[in-house]
């Protein structure tokens, strides 16, 4: 999983049937230093993040297992709101 | 399999329930002379790894699943084990 910061979110009237009712945010992932690193990605959310939060997300088929047994099309997922990490 | 290093851990109470009890884990992939090789990643941890230790991850989502006993969870990184040493004859 990667951390990331939620920027923003993407409306889509025309889509995947199984991607109705997903929420699709816009994630800028951090690194733990909290500095952006790497492209902005559009995830699909499975606990209710909202813009501003930290959040860590999943790649790949996993991003859709949150959706089970709906086979969600989506390559990244939310899966946790950071309350807060710690660097040893 | 990556060597890793521990960096930190991380708390979030909002998360899939298949992570509820899960040890979330900030680690630093390595490379053999241990310098940091690529961005640092959040694993779950199915060992009792530590901040510091040096781990060997897997980044795949159905080997990290099994490294927690949780089928089916969205997850795609987790610690397996926790190195003694790395023998490079």
């Amino acid at each position: 999983m990667q951390l990331g910061r939620v920027i923003g979110n993407v409306v889509l009237t025309l889509k995947n049937d199984t991607l109705q009712g997903v929420p699709l945010l816009l994630v800028q992932p951090l690194s733990s230093s909290r500095e952006p690193i790497g492209r902005v990605i559009v995830a699909a959310d499975s606990v209710g993040a909202g813009v501003g939060e930290e959040v860590f997300f999943v790649r790949g088929k996993e991003a859709s297992f949150p959706f089970h047994p709906t086979e969600v099309p989506a390559d990244a997922g939310i899966v946790g709101i950071v309350d807060h990490w710690h660097i040893g | 399999m990556l060597l890793a290093r521990v960096t930190g851990t991380l708390v979030a109470t909002q998360k899939n329930s298949k992570l509820e009890g899960a040890k979330l884990l900030l680690v630093q992939p390595l490379t053999l002379e241990d310098t940091p090789r690529g961005p640092e990643l959040l694993a779950v941890d199915g060992v009792g790894a530590g901040v510091h230790e040096k781990v060997l991850i897997v980044l795949e989502g159905r080997a990290a699943s099994d490294a927690i006993g949780q089928k089916g969870a969205p997850v795609d990184a987790a610690i397996v084990g926790i190195v003694d040493e790395v023998d490079l004859p």
